[in-house]
């Protein structure tokens, strides 16, 4: 009884046994002026800021803002990526005609058009939005192309020996085969997202988090630019978990998710 | 010593003999197959069948890998159209549900449960509660109901096969095809499958056809065994044995004799 119990605690002791030691030597050499506050503040100074941000405000508002950003562009780039990987993945004519332009588009590194977009929007939402379509379309047209072509042939010929009408078989058939290929791309789809943002923000934006942390820097506010990776890092996370949980209730048929 | 051993085997077929249904009408179809050839690419994989399988038989389709047997069965099914010849499946055979077919792997959708891979042989016809009924009676006809809400995935092989099965039967219908349809299953799954097979068979009346390598359990089966050789029938055997059959029965073992003589030593060659 107490074995398991004492077995897990451990585990767990050793798994944060690392970032807890790091923190601790961080808090002490920042307390010493072992490490210079201007370049990485105390542990504790971040908590401070984190408590100043979220009491005046600006924390929730700025990771409101960039979240909407970021889902808007994540509906639009998204949606798109996974109709045309629909197209294309059914429809031969469709995949000659579309397939070789987003292979080369795909390869346009998207950050390189940035100086475009902003000629083509300024510093408007629209750029950001844009910016982030682009990065998610990619990876969840990749993927729901690639998840659609590698449905197993052996049960589509039976479906259609077993007289399954066009629209049945896709609802039936291919789309619930694709799902894991296409829940794949849009956990890569989440990073892109937020890569994608923060470099936007960073760049041309009077609000939300990127601009945030660029703003801390101007001022020298070190504590609030090392709050604003943090947070970046628990929304990726929070992203990540919300994926998986969402690939667990999607898939409950798949080996890799039987609890039994 | 003899009557003791005549007595035992008596009360062993009475028993197997009641497991077994009675044999019901016949609401098969007859399938006529006149001169068909079928050639792929130049290349003549059928080179003038001629045959008939009347309503209700059970015939069995044997012969060496490439031999065209699967070809066959595929023009039968209307799969695949013949470059020559005719092909008469009478029976109100129009309908697609009328025609079904058994493969060697039980190609289920990973995700639907049992019960909803058999209402896929239902194509789209019937209520969504009659459909859920005619699922689970098809089930309970394989011996599977109490499994109906499972993931295909925890099934054995055996079961994933007999899943299989009802869907075919689901749709009741009137020409049954087996694609080799017990290759994959181990040897004690697979007398238990060919039992299962006979008793719906008897049951349901529906023609059938079986493409098989194994000749034992096409003589099992079967109410007649064609050999094919090079795209002809190079043999058409009719099996004899009052049903149930027993294993080691030595009319079986003669049968079988004869079928792999025609399959190899007379021929005179061993590789098509």
């Amino acid at each position: 009884m107490s074995a398991p119990l004492f077995r897990r605690a451990r585990d767990f002791a050793l798994q944060w046994a690392l970032p807890a030691a790091i923190l601790v030597l961080w808090e002490a050499g920042a307390h010493t002026g072992l490490i210079p506050a201007r370049l990485l503040p105390a542990p504790s100074a971040i908590a401070v800021a984190f408590w100043t941000t979220l009491t005046d405000g600006s924390l929730l508002y700025n990771t409101w803002i960039s979240t909407e950003r970021a889902l808007i562009g994540l509906l639009i780039g998204g949606g798109l990526g996974f109709v045309l990987g629909v197209v294309n993945g059914i429809s031969r004519p469709a995949e000659q005609l579309l397939d070789s332009t987003m292979q080369m588009l795909r390869n346009v590194p998207h950050l390189a058009i940035i100086p475009l977009v902003i000629l083509w929007f300024g510093i408007q939402e629209e750029a950001k939005i844009f910016l982030v379509a682009l990065g998610v379309l990619f990876p969840i047209y990749l993927n729901t192309f690639h998840g659609i072509r590698t449905v197993d042939p052996g049960l589509v010929e039976m479906a259609r020996l077993y007289g399954l009408k066009p629209m049945a078989l896709f609802w039936r058939v291919i789309l619930p085969g694709a799902l894991p290929s296409i829940l794949i791309g849009l956990r890569y789809a989440l990073g892109f997202m937020w890569l994608t943002l923060i470099v936007a923000e960073t760049i041309s934006a009077n609000s939300g988090i990127g601009y945030m942390t660029m703003n801390a820097r101007e001022f020298l506010q070190t504590d609030v630019v090392l709050l604003g990776i943090i947070l970046y890092a628990a929304l990726g996370k929070l992203a990540d978990v919300l994926t998986r949980w969402l690939e667990r209730r999607a898939l409950p048929w798949h080996p890799a998710y039987q609890t039994a | 010593m003899f009557a003791a051993n005549a007595l035992r085997r008596a009360t062993i077929d009475d028993a197997a003999a009641a497991l077994l249904p009675p044999r019901t009408e016949s609401t098969g179809a007859a399938v006529t197959l006149g001169s068909l050839q079928k050639s792929f690419g130049g290349k003549e994989v059928l080179r003038g069948i001629d045959l008939h399988i009347p309503a209700g038989q059970f015939a069995a389709i044997i012969g060496k890998s490439g031999c065209g047997k699967s070809t066959l069965l595929r023009l039968i099914l209307g799969l695949d159209a013949p470059s020559a010849g005719e092909i008469a499946v009478e029976g109100g055979t129009t309908a697609a549900a009328a025609r079904r077919i058994m493969f060697q792997e039980p190609r289920l959708l990973p995700w639907a449960r049992v019960v909803d891979n058999v209402e896929i042989g239902l194509g789209s016809e019937g209520t969504r509660l009659g459909r859920r009924e005619r699922a689970m009676a098809a089930l309970d006809e394989v011996g599977l109901a109490d499994r109906a809400g499972e993931w295909p995935l925890v099934l054995s092989g055996g079961q994933k096969q007999r899943v299989a099965l009802a869907r075919a039967l689901v749709s009741r219908p009137k020409l049954l095809a087996f694609d080799e349809p017990l290759g994959a299953l181990d040897a004690l799954t697979r007398i238990e499958m060919q039992r299962l097979i006979e008793g719906v068979w008897r049951a349901q009346g529906f023609t059938a056809v079986l493409v098989t390598h194994d000749v034992t359990e096409a003589i099992a089966l079967a109410d007649r065994v064609l050999v094919i050789d090079a795209g002809r029938i190079a043999l058409d055997l009719p099996v004899r044995i009052p049903r149930p059959r027993r294993r080691g029965d030595p009319e079986i073992a003669r049968l079988e004799g004869t079928i792999m003589r025609h399959l190899f030593n007379e021929q005179g060659h061993l590789a098509a």
